[in-house]
């Protein structure tokens, strides 16, 4: 079966204006099983080059599984598969002969809690850089101060990369997050409820740097919360049970539905 | 109704203080043989201290004598333990935290684990006895250390799998989400992780064999003069402790005094430095 029949959206699930679009990721027919539960039924979505898509959908409707799919993330954890195909640049992820560090490196994530490994700043950044690249050390120092730069977060540890990442607030630990995983030079980068352990500020200041990163990059973010789908996205989808119910541009998806139950979710009358 | 309910709780009250009474009273009673056994042991083993006893050989009956031979043979014999059980317990409880935490294996490699932990000393001596000393025809400090070995392994195993247990799952994903290979993640953010508890763990480990006599006694033997030949029978502090403090010799049962308050001193210092270490671990 060639890759080609699946590179359209379908009529059902997918924007009109898919034309002018690049595809980076494309998910077809995906079913996902933690042991017997099937967790994700038969899902179809497009991630598109440059765009943030946003997954929202009650607790439990597979979003984050659906994201953890992308760079296989499951696989760290027996018992759990997927069977269908996510193809990234037309090449299925999903094969066994995927190398998985690559992709990784290739797809990164942001996780719901921070998590700045147990050294200092600098090296939370140069930990990722070093083990695809041999750089000197002056090259270095301006990649790890580029991405501290691109994660906004350089004019405040600027004077102390030498402390540890964990003596860092939480705001600036997830931006440290942000920062490690672009250091790394990923392609797609995967958000996973970024901010719901965050205060508004802080929350605020990571939906500013969404919004700078997806120029360079393709952006998947699942959040729990409307708002701030509404707010960074450009394409969202809404997932229910296990099923993916409707995926449009975020505009249209907000004001007018085509689904019963989309329109019962973002109104709030369950979730 | 009013009534009622005050009854209902003077009673509770009284019940309180009962159990509080008897919880106490078993702290007092268990905390007063330590404080006695403890209290004794300085008062003996303090006035015998001095300097000789670092630095003069065990001395025959009847003439002064110090402990140099047994510290050092036993500190030889202790680090040789470490040296040969560390790699192989933290490789082993490595491989049932990450690599095989959801196998077969680790669950009968952890039960087994519990069993070696908890195995009387005196039958890894044996054991030993049976393996080293018996094949090679003498007793040795190699056997010796073996057999402290096979004492620091199980405990290395079970801190090393806890610790590395207590590592988030995220901080692996996070790992892993920039692309590090496993065995990168391993050393470089799940040891780092949880290196403080790994450490107390082989701190714990050399508090638990500095005080072990039983595997000595069918390994290493004793010897009473000078000697670093591992082929040979070594000294240790335990067995020496346990052969003067037989004797019907007033220094000899001196030394032993000694010699007993020098182990406790040490293991407790050990100790306070795992707590230190765990400390640091919780506040950082």
């Amino acid at each position: 079966m060639s890759l080609a029949t699946f590179t359209t959206p379908t009529a059902t699930h997918g924007p009109s204006k898919a034309s002018d679009l690049v595809e980076k990721v494309a998910v077809r027919n995906l079913d996902f099983f933690y042991g017997d539960h099937r967790a994700l039924k038969n899902v179809n979505v497009s991630l598109y080059q440059g765009k943030v898509t946003a997954f929202i959908g009650p607790s439990g409707c597979g979003k984050s599984t659906l994201l953890r799919i992308l760079n296989r993330m499951y696989d760290l954890y027996p018992n759990q598969r997927a069977t269908g195909e996510v193809a990234l640049d037309g090449k299925n992820i999903l094969s066994p002969s995927q190398d998985l560090n690559l992709l990784r490196a290739q797809v990164g994530m942001v996780f719901q809690k921070p998590t700045p490994f147990p050294m200092t700043i600098f090296e939370n950044i140069a930990f990722g850089i070093r083990l695809y690249e041999r750089l000197p050390k002056s090259e270095l120092d301006g990649r790890v101060q580029h991405a501290l730069q691109r994660a906004a977060l350089w004019e405040e540890v600027k004077d102390k990369l030498g402390a540890n990442g964990l003596s860092l607030s939480g705001g600036q630990q997830q931006r440290l997050c942000i920062a490690r995983t672009v250091a790394v030079r990923p392609e797609v980068i995967l958000f996973d409820e970024p901010c719901s352990a965050l205060d508004p500020i802080s929350t605020a200041k990571i939906e500013e740097l969404i919004d700078e990163l997806k120029d360079d990059y393709t952006i998947a973010i699942v959040t729990h919360n409307m708002q701030q789908a509404a707010r960074v996205s450009d394409f969202t989808a809404f997932m229910y049970l296990g099923e993916l119910i409707e995926y449009d541009e975020t505009s249209r998806m907000f004001t007018t539905p085509t689904d019963r139950r989309t329109q019962d979710y973002i109104t709030g009358r369950f979730g | 109704m009013a009534i009622a309910l005050s009854s209902i709780y003077a009673t509770r009250r009284r019940r309180n203080g009962i159990t509080m009474a008897l919880a106490y009273a078993a702290t007092l009673f268990g905390l007063s043989w330590l404080v006695l056994i403890l209290a004794v042991l300085l008062w003996e083993g303090f006035s015998g201290l001095s300097l000789a006893v670092f630095t003069e050989m065990t001395p025959p009956p009847g003439s002064a004598g110090g402990l140099l031979n047994p510290i050092v043979g036993s500190l030889i014999m202790t680090v040789l333990a470490v040296l040969i059980g560390t790699p192989l317990g933290v490789l082993a409880g490595t491989y049932m935290a990450e690599y095989g935490r959801y196998d077969k294996l680790t669950i009968v490699v952890r039960f087994i684990n519990d069993i070696l932990l908890s195995a009387p000393s005196i039958v890894i001596g044996l054991f030993i006895y049976e393996i080293m000393v018996a094949q090679m025809g003498h007793f040795s400090g190699w056997a010796g250390a073996v057999s402290l070995a096979v004492i620091v392994v199980p405990v290395v195993v079970r801190t090393t799998e806890d610790m590395l247990t207590l590592v988030p799952d995220t901080l692996r994903e996070a790992g892993a989400s920039i692309g590090l290979p496993r065995s990168l993640m391993i050393q470089r953010v799940a040891y780092r992780a949880a290196r403080a508890g790994m450490i107390t763990g082989v701190l714990l480990a050399v508090a638990r064999i500095s005080g072990e006599t039983a595997p000595l006694l069918f390994t290493a033997l004793n010897n009473q003069f000078w000697s670093l030949n591992l082929n040979a029978p070594v000294a240790s502090l335990p067995v020496v402790i346990f052969q003067f403090a037989l004797s019907p010799y007033h220094d000899w049962q001196k030394l032993a005094w000694t010699g007993a308050l020098i182990i406790t001193l040490a293991v407790l210092a050990l100790s306070i430095t795992a707590r230190l270490l765990t400390a640091q671990r919780k506040s950082s």
